[in-house]
């Protein structure tokens, strides 16, 4: 933690309304912008221009053009947190926000903590006593959620993989560290070939996990999604063909309930997390009650609901039950099986709800498309509330990993350069306490501890 | 019937490692000090080891003589045999370490103490801390002696090493002395407690002693010093110091001394409880490691010289509190040692000492206003260890009675101020021993630059005289000149570069280069550059090395310069003296808990707390500004 580096973050909703703003902060915020922005017929560069100005142009990942943007300028001390604060306008919406946000991060900022803006504002005199209790509550509240909901976001299997990195990490370390300390007792000839192996191992396990992050899966942040429905209604028929629809279909994660599953599929940029109760079939005589029980349940903590309805059937008191229960939330009811004789239409089920209806056959795909295109313009209307700390917390953990990764190859190239071993220690520390980051530890005392419980010193 | 013998501005308890470093910067400093010590004989003695430095704890001395510390000038008079370790590794982690003739560093130091005017050597034990009350908080007042006479002084320093409450023990043998069999404190323990100081209980060990004329050298390896030595000190030339040196021999442990301490082991007090004091990891016994590492078939054994004219050989890595008959057995199973006479057991020593959060950073005891410790008695291992918070503590004892501000060191700043800032900031359940892990900015902090780092500390202390000082200033100005100057020389990929660059093996040029940029290449150096720098002047080997080291490790240099600033920024934001954690809102219990007893003196320590999170840090700025 450091107090004057550079911060950035989204400043606006996590949602596609118009326009959205990437807020940067700090002493390199300026320089930072100008990497990557290109002012339309300008070569200027904005260290030159004035405070409180704006400025059209481009924002470039190299050669490639990510967005077109405005960028307003505020140098210290005139500005929210009495720091240099560049402010970028984009227009492309959520992607592309991520998209830049990520530029600047790469070329040098820091992903802000929840309510760090606010908390300069304050530190530096911005703003006054009487809310300095409330800048505190915030960011306590942040603080405890950002906690909780990224060790909880965090995939069992993804904190194993980590723990399993660093542990391979510490060991070399630990090493190292122990012939540095005790040069008589342990020698490090020869060493440098072992290490070219395990850190190429782990570099491409890092990889792995970078891909997986790119298409927003590190965590599970995308819309909670519930699929419901009587048995046989089509649910997993729905199921599949959505996963069908979508290749990038990560491995399967074990929800709280036993027979629950969840998938995280992206639909044009979308990311839904998308619940399945597998078992509801296989149940016998009290399956519908069972069905409603665990639609109720599964309703409750859903973003957003898909109500898969058999068309070819009549609706039933289980039926108007579901239906109820599904008032509060953000529904799509989905008439499936139109490819067979349908007994009822839309209207029958307007006269329970206002929801949205699509009609579609999961089994031949059609329709499908159509749910797509409304689920787009739910999600661009900001019908569903995006979580963004959780995006926050997901963008914290991109950013170590690609720090991880830039320190072990910079282990590599030590070794390539044969530079003095200590050198190679100083890059796996890096790449540890990176690592650290995203499941909540630091080094502390561990390499102390693995020195002594792995390496006998002498004396 | 008490009476007062005399007063004093500083009294030092105890004269090991810490408490000659504590007394003589007191005293040269202009404050009348008095050091007592148990024992006459025991001044810098070294118990255990015959070395000063090694990895880090050459650092530490390095520091410590920039500073204007003894220690460095100490072992360059009475060192045997001087190695630079890890010469072929980085140089953050070169470190020097010499062998030292214990007699003769002891009788050194003494004569320094005795030639320091202002500075009183007395032997006696002293049984109590004297303190009053002031406006509800203690404040030294000075300390008693067993024959009752008190003397009065500002500020007291306890260094009492391993003397507290001592115990030595082998096998089912246990004896109430200090070290060597040196009488043990026995009274001032209980002192501690009732000023309200929290004491706990560590040990340590040490090996057996061995008579050289029984062991055959001729099946060991023999280990020699450099050819090229480095003196400890910024003070001495190489040749200022030359000497003869004399060898160290390596030899091993086998399966059948393994066995041996196997089928004993039941028989060792640390297995069946007898000793309750925490141990290190870092310098476990031969018992500990045969039973910890099941898998080695064979330990290092170094035999060292004690000193010139003895006979006795410390025998490095073997540390035992296993009963003396099994000793005869373990020491005389190992290649050479066959016939091996023993001058001295090995054995375990307990003692207390204490918990050092309960120490600010100048190593003052929050508790007791005046009361300064440094030293093993502060939970730390190690004889330069001990010194360098000697030398703090006596530095910042004689500025608070001079109503001047403490001096701190940060982490940035040198080991000294790793070790301290880990001391009074970390709990520790071990003797804490320095190691270079532990310093994160360790590529500043080379025991190369250790003048250029701390001189101008040691110089505004007024340890350290302006002629030195201005000498190094001079060498900082002449090294970054140069570097400036290699930067900024270009050399055209003429026939005779290309040449050059040819008979050295390494790429010819395309374009112009800079000279620093032919340095860096791995292949090449400042040195080996010479032949193609035409404006080249002659320069010590010292500013040469600087040169060399600042051209090629300038990327990871300069990184951590970056690093270092980000960290200055929390250091320094300081926490009042008198906050009130309570106040803080929205603090987790454990941190408020953590904060309120240890009392960081500002953010950057804070932030180093176990158990204190970002989130709490955030709170306490915020509280800090609000209530500015």
């Amino acid at each position: 933690m450091f107090l004057n580096d550079t911060i950035a973050s989204i400043a606006t909703a996590m949602t596609n309304s118009g326009i959205g703003i990437i807020r940067v902060s700090g002493p390199e915020s300026i320089s930072i912008v100008d990497k990557i922005f290109v002012a339309k017929n300008r070569n200027k560069k904005l260290a030159d221009r004035n405070t409180y100005t704006a400025h059209y142009g481009f924002i470039y990942d190299g050669e490639e053009m990510v967005d077109e943007c405005v960028v307003l300028l505020m140098k210290a001390p005139n500005s929210y947190t009495k720091e240099d604060v560049v402010e970028i306008d984009c227009h492309g919406g959520v992607m592309v926000m991520k998209k830049v946000l990520e530029l600047v991060i790469r070329n040098g900022a820091r992903p802000a903590e929840p309510g760090e803006f606010t908390k300069r504002a304050f530190l530096n005199g911005r703003i006054d006593l009487s809310q300095a209790e409330s800048v505190m509550d915030i960011i306590h509240s942040k603080n405890e959620f950002a906690l909780k909901s990224s060790l909880k976001q965090l995939r069992g299997s993804l904190k194993e993989e980590i723990t399993g990195l660093r542990k391979n990490i510490l060991h070399e370390i630990a090493f190292i560290e122990s012939a540095l300390d005790d040069p008589e007792h342990i020698s490090l000839d020869g060493y440098a070939d072992n290490l070219k192996v395990v850190v190429t191992e782990e570099l491409k396990r890092i990889e792995k996990m970078l891909e997986s992050t790119d298409n927003g899966r590190i965590l599970k942040e995308g819309i909670k999604t519930a699929i419901i429905g009587k048995p046989n209604a089509g649910k997993s028929t729905l199921l599949n063909s959505i996963l069908g629809e979508e290749r990038a279909i990560v491995t399967e994660i074990a929800g709280t309930t036993r027979d629950t599953l969840e998938e995280a599929v992206s639909i044009h940029g979308i990311p839904l997390n998308i619940i399945d109760t597998a078992g509801i079939r296989s149940t016998e005589d009290v399956v519908e009650k069972i069905g409603v029980n665990k639609a109720k349940e599964m309703a409750k903590d859903a973003d957003l609901v898909l109500y898969v309805i058999d068309a070819s059937k009549e609706l039933d008191e289980d039926d108007k039950n579901i239906m109820e229960l599904l008032k509060e939330k953000k529904v799509i009811a989905l008439m499936n099986k139109m490819d067979l004789d349908t007994v009822i239409s839309k209207e029958d089920i307007r006269v329970f709800s206002d929801m949205a209806v699509v009609e579609i056959s999961a089994k031949h795909n059609d329709g499908m498309q159509e749910l797509y295109d409304l689920l787009k313009d739910m999600f661009f209307d900001g019908n569903f509330s995006f979580n963004d700390e959780i995006y926050i917390t997901n963008m914290r953990h991109k950013t170590a990993l690609l720090n991880a990764k830039d320190n072990l190859l910079q282990v590599l190239t030590s070794i390539e350069n044969e530079m003095p071993e200590d050198f190679y220690s100083i890059d796996l520390m890096a790449a540890y306490e990176e690592l650290g980051y995203i499941i909540g530890e630091s080094l502390g005392e561990d390499l102390v501890n693995e020195i002594f419980s792995s390496f006998c010193m002498g004396k | 019937m008490p009476f007062l013998e005399e007063s004093y501005d500083v009294v030092v308890v105890g004269a090991g490692h810490a408490g000659c470093e504590a007394a003589l910067a007191c005293a040269r400093l202009g404050l009348e000090t008095i050091i007592f010590t148990v024992s006459m004989d025991s001044v810098a003695l070294m118990p255990c080891n015959p070395n000063v430095g090694g990895s880090s704890k050459g650092h530490l001395v390095r520091e410590l003589d920039a500073l204007g510390g003894e220690m460095g000038k100490n072992i360059d008079k009475t060192y045997l045999q001087s190695k630079m370790l890890n010469r072929s590794k980085g140089p953050a982690v070169h470190s020097l370490r010499a062998q030292a003739d214990k007699a003769e560093y002891s009788r050194k130091m003494r004569m320094v103490l005795e030639d320091t005017e202002h500075l009183t050597l007395r032997q006696a034990e002293v049984c109590e801390i004297l303190a009053e009350d002031v406006d509800g908080s203690k404040k030294v007042t000075g300390v008693k002696i067993t024959s009752g006479a008190t003397f009065y002084a500002k500020a007291v320093i306890l260094c009492t090493g391993t003397y507290l409450k001592a115990r030595c023990i082998y096998g089912d043998v246990s004896t109430p002395t200090g070290p060597n069999g040196l009488m043990a404190a026995t009274k001032l323990t209980d002192s501690l407690i009732s000023l309200g100081i929290e004491v706990r209980r560590f040990k340590t060990g040490t090996p057996a002693r061995i008579d050289k004329r029984s062991i055959d050298f001729s099946v060991m390896e023999e280990q020699k010093g450099d050819e090229e030595i480095v003196p400890f000190s910024f003070t001495n030339k190489a040749e200022d110091i030359e000497r003869e040196q004399i060898s160290c021999w390596l030899t091993y442990t086998n399966e059948e001394t393994h066995k041996i301490i196997k089928d004993n082991i039941d028989r060792s007090p640390l297995f069946s409880g007898a000793i309750e004091g925490t141990g290190p990891r870092y310098c476990p016994s031969i018992e500990d490691k045969v039973v910890k590492f099941p898998d080695k078939e064979r330990h290092q054994v170094f035999i060292e010289p004690e000193g010139e004219y003895t006979n006795e050989m410390y025998i490095g890595g073997m540390s035992s509190s296993l009963p003396e008959d099994v000793q005869y057995a373990m020491y005389r199973s190992v290649k050479g040692l066959e016939n091996a006479k023993i001058v001295r057991n090995a054995y375990a020593i307990e003692y207390d000492c204490i918990n050092a959060l309960q120490l600010k950073p100048s190593l003052e005891f929050k508790k007791v206003s005046g009361l300064f410790s440094g030293g093993q008695f502060n939970g730390s291992s190690g004889y330069e260890e001990a010194a360098a918070q000697g030398l703090m503590a006596g530095i910042n004892a004689a500025r608070k009675i001079q109503g001047k501000e403490a001096i701190v060191l940060d982490r940035s700043q040198g080991y000294i101020g790793v070790l301290i800032d880990d001391l009074v900031t970390k709990e520790t359940f071990e003797p804490y021993r320095m190691m270079t892990s532990r310093a994160e900015y360790r590529l500043l902090l080379r025991q190369d630059n250790a003048d250029i780092r701390l001189s101008k500390i040691g110089y505004e202390v007024g340890l350290i005289d302006q002629e030195r000082y201005e000498k190094v200033v001079r060498k900082e100005e002449i090294i970054n000149q140069e570097i400036e100057r290699l930067e900024n020389t270009k050399v055209g990929a003429n026939a005779k570069v290309q040449a050059f660059l040819e008979s050295v093996g390494s790429a010819t040029l395309k374009t112009a280069s800079t000279l620093a940029d032919l340095a860096r290449r791995p292949e090449l150096s400042y040195e080996i550059i010479q032949d193609i720098d035409e404006e080249r002047e002659e320069f010590e080997k010292e500013i040469i090395e600087q040169i060399d080291i600042h051209l090629k490790y300038n990327g990871y240099i300069e990184r951590q310069k970056s690093q270092v600033n980000k960290f200055k920024v929390m250091e320094s934001r300081a926490i009042p003296e008198d906050i009130d954690y309570n106040e803080v809102n929205s603090l987790r219990k454990e941190a408020r808990q953590k904060l309120e007893s240890i009392r960081p003196i500002n953010i950057g320590q804070a932030s180093r707390i176990s158990g204190v999170s970002p989130a709490d840090i955030s709170m306490l700025l915020v509280y800090l500004e609000a209530h500015k």
